[in-house]
This record gives C-alpha cells, structure tokens and sequence, in this order.
C-alpha cells in the first residue's frame, strides 16, 4: 500500500500545518499572560500564568461592559433570528404558495450580498430614524441579514424532513403551527443548533456594522472596542493580548464543543440548488 | 413528543382526508397561511436588507456629501471606478489578494489532501480543529495578532534574524512593496484550513477502487492526482473557491486594522473604499458605486467558479 516515508511525510506536514495554526494564537496567549513591562512587542515566553492583564482589560479597557454589549446584541440577533427562520423556512419547505420560488430567492440572495453593499445607506437611515448609537443599530441589520442564512439553512432541513411524518400529523388533525412546534421543530434540534451557533459566532465577531453605528463608548461591542483600544494604545501588547483573548474565548469554546457543526455550517455558505 | 398527543378528533381527520386532493398543502391549513409565516421574517429582511441594497443603488447615481442636497451624477461613479488610480488600484489590489484569500489555500488544500488521502490520518480530529480554528477567529482579533507578528521588532523579524537572514527584515506592513503580500499571507493563514478540511471530507468520498484500479494501471502519486483526486474534487473546489472569493473581497476588518489601506493607498481595496469614502470624506454617491461594483465583481465571479469548475450540468 503507501509507503513507511508516505505516512511520516504526510504526518510531518500535517504538524507543520497545524503550528502555522496555532502559532499566532499561542503568541496572543503568551502575551495575555506575560508582563505589562516587557516593551518587546514580539512574542516572549510569560514568567508564569500572569492574570493582571485580564483585570486590567476589564476595568482599564472597559472590556467588561464591552461584554455585556456584546452579549446583549448577540443574545438578541441569534434569537430573533432562529424564530423567524424558523417560521419562513417552514413555509418555504414545506407548503406551496404562489411566489414562493421567487421570495426564496431572495432571501438567498442576502447570502453572498457583502456587507459592504447595505451598509452606507443603512447609516443614514438608522441615523434618520433615531437610532444609531442604540443597541437596535446593531440588532436589526445583523438579524435581517443573518436570516438569508437562516432561512436557507433551516429550509434544507425542513425540505429533507419525512413527509410522512407531517401527512400523518395533519391526519390527526394537527394544525400546521402544532406541527412544526410539537414535531418538526424537536426533530430539526440538530439542524437548529446549527444556525444558533453559526449566527452567534457571526454576530460576536461583527465589526463593520458596529464601527459605522456606534459612536459613544457606552454602546460598544468587544471588536469594535479592541479596534479603539489598538488605535490608542497600541504599544500596550499585554492588554490588547488579554482583550483579544476575551473576544476570542467565548468562540472557541463553543467551537470545541460543537466543532462539526460549526464546520459543517460554514461549509454550507456557498448556494447550491 | 408523540402524534398521538396531538389535538382534533374524527372532524378534524375528515377535514384532512378532504384537503388531501389539493396536495402539498401546508398540514391542515387553506395554502395562504404560507404568506403568514414567512412575513415577519420578510418584514424585517426587506426593511434592513433589500431596501438598503435599493438605497444604495439610487446613491450610486449621486453625488451626496451626506448633509446637503444630492445632486444628479448619472454615470460619474462608475466611470470613476475606472478612471480614478486610487479606486482602479483598489479593485486591483482585491484581485490580487484572492491570489493569496482563494488561489493559494486551495492549491495547497489540494496538495495536502493528496497526500493524506493515500492513507488513514489518526487524530484526524484533532488536526481538522486546530486547521480550522482560524476560521472561527475574529478577524479583530486575527489582525490584532498578526499585526505583532509582522511588526519591525515581531516573530518573523526575529525568525529572519535567527536564521541569518538579517538583510529581508523589514517592517512589513509599512513596507509600500511588501505590505499587501504580508496582509495576503494573513488571508492564506485564515483560509487554508478551510480548504484542507474540504478536501479531506471529499477524498473520503472517492471511492477506493479508482485509487486502486489507477494503481493497477501503474499510475503514479502525481497520475494519480490528475486522475481520480482532483476530478473527485470538483464540487469542493467550486465551494472551496467561492467561500475564499467572498472572504477575499469582503475584507475590511483586517485591513482597517493592520494597514488602514496604506501606506499611501498600497493596501486600500473596495471593501475599505466605501467605509473611507462614505464616512471618512464624506463622498457616499462614489462609496455606494464602490459597494456595488464590489457586489457585481462577487457575483461575476461565483457563477465563473460555479460554471468553470463545476461544468455546466448543474442548475
């Protein structure tokens, strides 16, 4: 079969790989944990597990309420999102109205759309409307454009979900509102989990939006503040280390967790009908 | 839960054997009721979607500095996609990053592939994590960390010095040659994983036999690819590149924050083009024509990739 020196090549450049991987993400951790004093911006082993860094990002950088933002907008956005994905998605998969081919359409179409292409008019118009620098500037736009995922996504799974399950619910004389509730929606758990966490983790790192809509202090989410917090004090590696690590976390850990879903989810981006 | 706990008796079984005929109905309700549930979900999409993306097509077509009263442009937005060195420069820098966002991670996604495809990798879980762990990474935080890398005094300097290459040092994100080659790296950084882990779910999908009847034939590792890998590998290649193109071209994070778009105007692409346009010098018709010449460039080329590498069978 393959060869002795296949095998040891191919794990050679496998672990080669994985350290570029791993490399600048090992050089975050060991400034997060170094010292504040070191003035070398480069990456030096930490005289031990140094968690002054944290606190200071957190009271100094004020990363702490820059969390509770974040949480705040994210929390919202995932929910809001999952419902209402839910609920068209069902009608796209599974009934038949006229128009549906068309508005499926364009729902999908905010899948490749760059955020680039919304972005200036939304300006002026939450700004119209009263409402840049709230939470609703960063709420509405990542909803509506999280839901052409959303909708996509859940369709698929509502499309592939047995027919006969739903034929023999509607002989039983369920509604279709107690149908996707009672049946459809326990059933698509994993499909669901899915979009939570691919929107949670969009929402989380989203920069662009926040940058354009928030402009006090008192609104902003944790990229937006470590992007203010570079510009200011860019010298200081230890505590952009720590706060990148705070952004980071979160993520990571749910991506431990649910590595295939996060993969399997991101992997779906591309439209294919 | 079960069906069988579900509500309605004999009235309600009839109604449903009634509404059978129509066929492909929603469960138990007259077809309208489609419309009900998808419209919140519409509402909110076509107030802060589709409508934006209308607004920003009628922009294109102004001249607005944002406060004053927008003037007619007709075409002057467009035409100075082209005629502007500083926006023309800017598309063409996009272009070249997807060399290093699209071009490169799968080149390398392929070779890689290949070569762990011709036996079974243990720990496989543990590489497919760490290879897409950039991924789920704020590009915040990613810019944050490879702006120390590539800092004059970073990790890469002080590799090149320890390595006695003292001479290639250089401070490579001010640098006006090197910068955009040190912000594509980071795009290869973030996007090979990507592909790597693409290509090793689908080389499982090939089947055996054809590794072993290319054998058979006496087909060596580089036959091999041509002619089992990377025909079996189509549709991930057409994912692959057209996940790596929209990143590529949707790239503001990491520009806004390890170059700003310089030094002068080196590292500047579309993306940052309509935020510096639109909220920096107050020229939002010029960065709404940006934002769509962006948009038509992402589409063209996710049909291209779609048609090219997936042939033409496939609607």
């Amino acid at each position: 079969m393959t060869s002795r020196f296949e095998r040891v090549a191919g794990y050679g450049v496998l672990i080669l790989f994985a350290i570029i991987s791993l490399t600048p993400v090992v050089g975050i951790l060991s400034s997060a944990f170094g010292s504040q004093s070191s003035l070398d911006t480069g990456f030096s082993l930490p005289d031990g597990l140094n968690w002054g860094n944290f606190a200071d990002a957190w009271t100094r950088g004020h990363f702490g309420s820059y969390l509770a933002n974040s949480v705040l907008v994210t929390v919202v956005v995932v929910a809001v999102t999952s419902l209402l994905a839910v609920l068209a998605a069902y009608a796209f998969g599974v009934m038949r109205f006229p128009g549906s081919t068309l508005l499926f359409y364009l729902f999908v179409l905010g899948l490749t759309l760059p955020q680039e292409a919304l972005v200036v008019p939304l300006y002026f118009d939450l700004r119209h409307w009263g409402l840049t620098d709230t939470y609703w500037a960063l709420i509405l736009p990542q909803t509506a454009q999280s839901l052409a995922f959303g909708v996509f996504w859940m369709r698929t799974y509502f499309r592939g979900s047995p027919r006969a399950v739903i034929d023999a619910a509607r002989i039983d004389g369920a509604s279709s509102w107690a149908t996707l509730w009672r049946i459809l929606v326990p059933m698509g758990r994993p499909a669901i989990s899915t979009m939570v966490v691919i929107v949670f983790m969009w929402t989380w790192n989203e920069f662009l939006l926040a940058l354009v809509m928030v402009s006090d202090e008192a609104h902003r989410t944790v990229p937006l503040g470590l992007a203010f917090f570079q510009g200011q004090h860019s010298s200081d590696t230890a505590l952009l280390a720590a706060a990148s690590v705070l952004i980071a976390l979160p993520v990571v850990i749910v991506y431990v967790l649910l590595q295939r879903r996060f993969i399997e989810g991101m992997l779906s981006g591309s439209v294919k009908e | 839960m079960s069906a069988g706990h579900l509500p309605g008796g004999p009235a309600g079984r009839l109604r449903a054997l009634v509404g059978r005929h129509y066929g492909g109905r929603a469960p138990g309700e007259p077809r309208a009721v489609g419309y009900l549930y998808l419209l919140p979900a519409f509402i909110l999409y076509a107030v802060f979607l589709l409508f934006p993306l209308c607004q920003t097509i009628w922009l294109s077509f102004v001249h607005w500095d944002g406060l004053t009263v927008a003037t007619e442009a007709g075409l002057d937005n467009y035409r100075d996609l082209f005629r502007d060195p500083v926006l023309r420069d800017s598309f063409l820098h996009a272009l070249a990053l997807l060399v290093f966002y699209a071009a490169l991670p799968v080149a390398i996604g392929l070779l890689l592939a290949s070569v762990l495809s011709r036996f079974r990798v243990r720990g496989m879980t543990f590489f497919r994590t760490v290879l897409f762990l950039p991924q789920v990474l704020a590009m915040v935080v990613v810019a944050v960390a490879w702006r120390s890398i590539l800092a004059p005094d970073g990790l890469l300097n002080d590799l090149l010095r320890t390595v006695g290459l003292e001479g290639l040092t250089r401070s490579w994100l001010g640098d006006y040659t090197w910068a955009l080659p040190a912000v594509g790296a980071v795009g290869t950084w973030v996007e090979t994983g990507l592909c790597l882990v693409l290509f090793l779910a689908g080389t499982q999908r090939i089947p055996r036999e054809l590794y072993e009847a290319a054998r058979m034939d006496g087909a060596g590792a580089v036959r091999e690819f041509f002619a089992v890998t990377l025909p079996g590998l189509r549709a991930e290649i057409a994912v692959a590149l057209t996940l790596t193109m929209i990143a590529g071209l949707r790239n503001f994070d990491l520009i806004y924050i390890t170059t700003g778009g310089g030094p002068g105007t080196s590292t500047s692409v579309p993306a940052y083009q309509v935020y510096h346009r639109a909220f920096e010098i107050n020229e939002v018709g010029s960065a709404a024509a940006v934002g769509v010449g962006l948009t038509v460039l992402i589409f063209v080329l996710t049909v291209a990739v779609t048609r090219l590498v997936e042939g033409r069978n496939t609607t």
